[in-house]
């Protein structure tokens, strides 16, 4: 049974995109004769020695004169083991909504390499905008091999310099294959030229990564997008609620939430028109029969009682603005269509635009251009029933649509914050013990201080002075260091902006633990964004738990005079893009508990300063 | 009816489970053709609760059959809640036009015929008079008074992607202005599974449900799911003679010119267009299971092995694309 890959191209002509596409297909049986024929043709007409490849997905007659892909072209090969659905998209920033459009259905995007240029900002635009739609699977193919003398040391050098980057962003996957896409090698078949490269070539790469997981099978969600109402001899007073398996599986018998309205019931059977099944997932279309009779309309969300998408007006969310013909401001009404409800909504923070070349946040940005892409709130007329985007792409994206235009003219994926996240079906235990009775028989109390600042300001000094003079005095104390923590915890995350907020979010829970043990927690974190740090200390204060902020206030440059650990000479070099104070802003905290500046005098005398407000901060 | 049978890249046959048996999350499977079906039917579906009188284009070609057999199941078990509409130019065979009115009958859609003829006599368009024109560009103007005869503010259309470049480009949900024209170089961007169905009086959307299935996978569907599609598809004894290196069928909108001989011979029609332009190929693919051997096997496009109004220029399609054609 062969299963469905859908794949995202994105680069230039000049990468070898086009001929790399066109042997792919040729090789595996993928293109006609008479198509050959025909773009064999068009080339001899213009007087090229060999036929162009590229005439092949340039489909517009624009397209063909100016010789560049203007928009997103399907193209449909099969192997024995899959079908793949190639959407192919051209790779300037001009038409960097194609590339998203492209990119919003695929399992797996490829982006191709110049091996003698190496990393360009496209390169970059095309891994960002690839992880920003959360396709699950990226393959790297460094083409042009032939040209560089199938240099091995050139292509890890070209590797490791994506890898830095792709570290900071939300990509999970990341295959690198050194191909030649002008002779063949590493395409189709194993290349002898690359003797030094042991992993599978392309085609048997995209036949044979696992896509089985990339669905989300654990929250059930139903958006209602029709209601089928019968009246036959057979069904007298039929009425079923067709749609598309969002997430999740379910099953005739299971209990049903409605959202927005917070009605239940009961699933009575799940229906095709093929017969009843027993279960239904993403992405089957079905229709779903009740229990009882109560009023489901198209827009609500079938989910389960106990895990339910977020129900809300305001929708935080990451966009790319496609117009031309206008640009997205604050204030500025929309239309939302997220699932199968269409809102009015209005524009109303625009909290950053992203340079998506080195990550870097314009917090004065005042609104988004074309191709642009920025960090937004926008406020509903009617709520919507979201989910983050990284666990569930049908609930987490919308489209935006001027009411004037009718056009389409951005594309937003959701952001749902962690805090909020909790799956609601975890039932919290209560100890024995209260808070209280604890501290009492240990003779403690605890609670969490964050020291943020930036790279080299010398919170961990800071932290770690407190901490020894908190233990010689018999009083427990634990640093939790941002770096040692990436070492254990939280080696699985990367610097993107989704791991950056979990790495804060975990430094946070566990202090939050340490502090409810007894014991003062503190965190040495860079922690560069006031909403980051506001998630640690509503974390700590919803539960009552003392928590204080010091803002450990040393300037750039003596950081970087400093640079115990020559970070910020290898950000100066390019080499860390998005590095915290170089290219990526470090929010100065507005109200700290306290600040540590350069006039604070002597480690010791620091110190001091940090057990004067916690003496306040336990009592 | 032919019998449901399983074959190479194919999905399960009726009654099947829909998910591969299996452990861990592997288990949550749809065959490739499923997946391509429950895409299809969201199309339909999301049209359905977005307009108010959607029709859809059926010719008795088999992407408009199956597109029909789609649309039956993504309303079942109510009917379909549209009509049907087909543009006749007077040029079809005989077989398809009988396969399209019992069909229709035997399935209770509603069909509306409009006639190009009917243009003709009224003065609306001319019939080009050299001999060997074809009314390929006539049907334009009939399908437009058409749509907006029946006020139609969305129109279901059998293209697929895999058949022409032109139609590659085009979006599933395709906006047509008040002349009904498509511009290629300002196509609404279109994300995920989210369509964009806004649009002002007078104007109106091109849905195309089968975007993304190839002419193989018409054919397993068919196989599979056991659809009836005319007869001349299927491999048959034909009088036929040669034109431009195609076979064209002596029928009573064609005949050859003086001294091209006529012989008989098998052969089947890959697409099923005007008479005077669809051209057969020769084939001994009598069923369905030797006509998806057949096409997984074949090394041409259907319309460029079958079809002369394709022919007509690199943009051909473009071109009457953007005034307004299927």
């Amino acid at each position: 049974m062969p299963e469905l890959l859908r794949l995202a191209t994105a680069g230039s002509v000049d990468d070898g995109k086009s001929t790399l596409i066109g042997r792919l297909l040729y090789d595996a049986k993928g293109i006609f004769e008479d198509q050959l024929e025909s773009i064999r043709h068009t080339s001899e007409q213009r007087g090229g020695a060999e036929t162009d490849l590229a005439l092949l997905t340039d489909g517009l007659r624009a397209e063909r004169e100016q010789g560049i892909t203007i928009d997103v072209a399907y193209r449909y090969f099969a192997t024995p083991k899959r079908k793949f659905i190639i959407a192919d998209t051209p790779g300037h920033t001009e038409y960097t909504r194609n590339m998203v459009t492209g990119a919003s259905n695929a399992h797996l995007a490829l982006i191709l390499i110049d091996a003698r240029k190496g990393v360009i900002e496209q390169t970059r635009r095309h891994a960002f905008l690839s992880s920003m739609l959360g396709v699950p699977h990226m393959v790297v193919c460094i083409n042009k091999m032939d040209l560089i003398e199938w240099d091995q040391e050139r292509y890890e050098r070209i590797k490791s310099e994506l890898m830095e980057f792709a570290a900071r962003l939300n990509v999970h996957d990341i295959t690198f294959i050194p191909v030649s896409a002008l002779l063949g090698d590493n395409v189709v078949q194993r290349s002898e030229h690359l003797w030094w490269y042991d992993g599978s070539p392309l085609l048997s790469h995209l036949e044979s990564v696992y896509i089985g997981s990339d669905e989300n099978f654990i929250d059930p969600r139903f958006p209602v997008q029709y209601v089928i109402r019968s009246q036959t001899p057979e069904n007298p007073d039929f009425r079923g609620y067709a749609g598309t398996v969002a997430s999740g599986v379910l099953r005739p018998g299971d209990d049903v939430l409605v959202t927005p309205t917070g009605t239940t019931s009961r699933i009575a059977s799940i229906m095709t028109a093929d017969g009843e099944v027993a279960e239904a997932f993403p992405p089957m279309s079905v229709v779903i029969t009740l229990d009882d009779d109560i009023a489901v309309s198209r827009g609500d969300i079938l989910c389960r009682p106990n895990n339910r998408p977020t129900v809300s007006h305001d929708v935080e969310a990451t966009v790319c603005w496609m117009d031309e013909r206008s640009s997205l401001a604050e204030g500025r009404s929309y239309l939302l269509k997220h699932s199968t409800r269409t809102v009015r909504a209005m524009a109303q923070t625009l909290h950053y635009r992203l340079d998506i070349n080195g990550l870097h946040r314009d917090e004065t940005a005042s609104k988004l251009e074309l191709n642009e892409v920025g960090r937004l709130t926008f406020r509903c007329t009617e709520p919507l029933l979201v989910d983050d985007y990284t666990t569930n792409r049908s609930t987490g994206s919308f489209i935006i649509i001027d009411p004037t235009t009718n056009a389409t003219v951005g594309a937003g994926v959701i952001r749902v914050l962690a805090t909020t996240h909790a799956s609601p079906n975890v039932v919290r235990h209560d100890g024995r013990l209260s808070r209280l009775d604890r501290f009492a028989a240990l003779g403690t109390s605890g609670g969490t201080v964050l020291f943020t600042g930036l790279s080299g300001a010398g919170k961990s000094t800071l932290a770690a002075g407190v901490e020894e003079a908190f233990v010689r005095t018999g009083r427990p104390a634990f640093l939790l260091d941002g770096d040692n923590l990436r070492h254990g915890l939280n080696a699985d995350l990367g610097f993107s902006d989704q791991d950056r907020t979990e790495n804060v979010r975990r430094a946070g829970e566990v202090a939050a633990m340490f502090a409810e043990a007894g014991a003062l927690a503190l965190i040495a974190l860079i922690c560069p964004f006031d909403e980051d740090r506001r998630l640690i200390r509503t974390l700590h204060e919803q539960d009552g738990l003392p928590f204080a902020e010091v803002f450990v206030d040393t300037s750039i440059e003596e950081c970087e005079r400093r640079d115990a650990k020559g970070l910020y000479a290898r950000a100066r070099a390019g080499q860390l893009p998005g590095f915290t104070g170089i290219d990526s802003a470090y929010e100065v905290p507005a109200h700290p508990d306290l600040v540590v500046g350069p006039d604070a005098g002597s480690l010791s005398e620091q110190v001091s300063l940090v057990l004067g407000l916690l003496d306040n901060l336990l009592r | 009816m032919v019998a449901p049978r399983v074959v190479a890249d194919s999905g399960p046959p009726d009654g099947a489970p829909m998910a591969a048996a299996g452990t861990g999350t592997g288990h949550y499977r749809l065959s490739h053709l499923r997946a391509l079906e429950a895409q299809s039917i969201h199309i339909f579906r999301e049209v359905a609760a977005e307009f108010e009188r959607p029709t859809l284009l059926f010719s008795g070609g088999k992407d408009s059959i199956v597109m029909l057999h789609l649309a039956r199941k993504a309303f079942w078990p109510a009917p379909v809640p549209f009509p049907v509409l087909h543009v006749d130019t007077g040029r079809n065979f005989e077989e398809v036009l009988e396969f399209r009115d019992r069909h229709t009958a035997e399935l209770g859609v509603r069909l509306v015929v409009a006639r190009v003829q009917d243009d003709i006599d009224a003065g609306r368009t001319v019939e080009d008079n050299v001999p060997g024109a074809t009314r390929n560009r006539l049907q334009t103007p009939t399908l437009l008074r058409a749509i907006a005869e029946g006020r139609h503010d969305a129109v279901f259309g059998g293209a697929r992607r895999d058949e022409e470049k032109a139609r590659a480009k085009e979006r599933i949900f395709s906006f047509r202005d008040e002349f009904g024209q498509w511009d290629p170089k300002n196509q609404r961007p279109e994300l995920w599974n989210l369509y964009n169905a806004r649009h002002n009086k007078g104007e109106h959307i091109r849905v195309f449900p089968l975007s993304n299935w190839t002419e193989l996978d018409i054919w397993n569907y068919i196989g599979n799911e056991g659809i009836d599609v005319p007869q001349i598809y299927y491999a048959h004894r034909r009088e036929v003679f040669e034109r431009d290196s195609m076979l064209m069928a002596v029928t009573e909108h064609l005949a050859p010119e003086a001294g091209v001989p006529v012989f008989e011979t098998m052969v089947r029609f890959r697409t099923v267009g005007d008479a005077d332009c669809t051209g057969c190929v020769e084939s001994m693919a009598e069923n369905v299971d030797l006509v998806i051997t057949e096409v997984a096997g074949t090394r041409l496009t259907e319309r460029g092995a079958t079809r002369a109004d394709d022919r007509i220029s690199e943009a051909g399609m473009e071109d009457r694309k953007r005034e307004g054609y299927f």
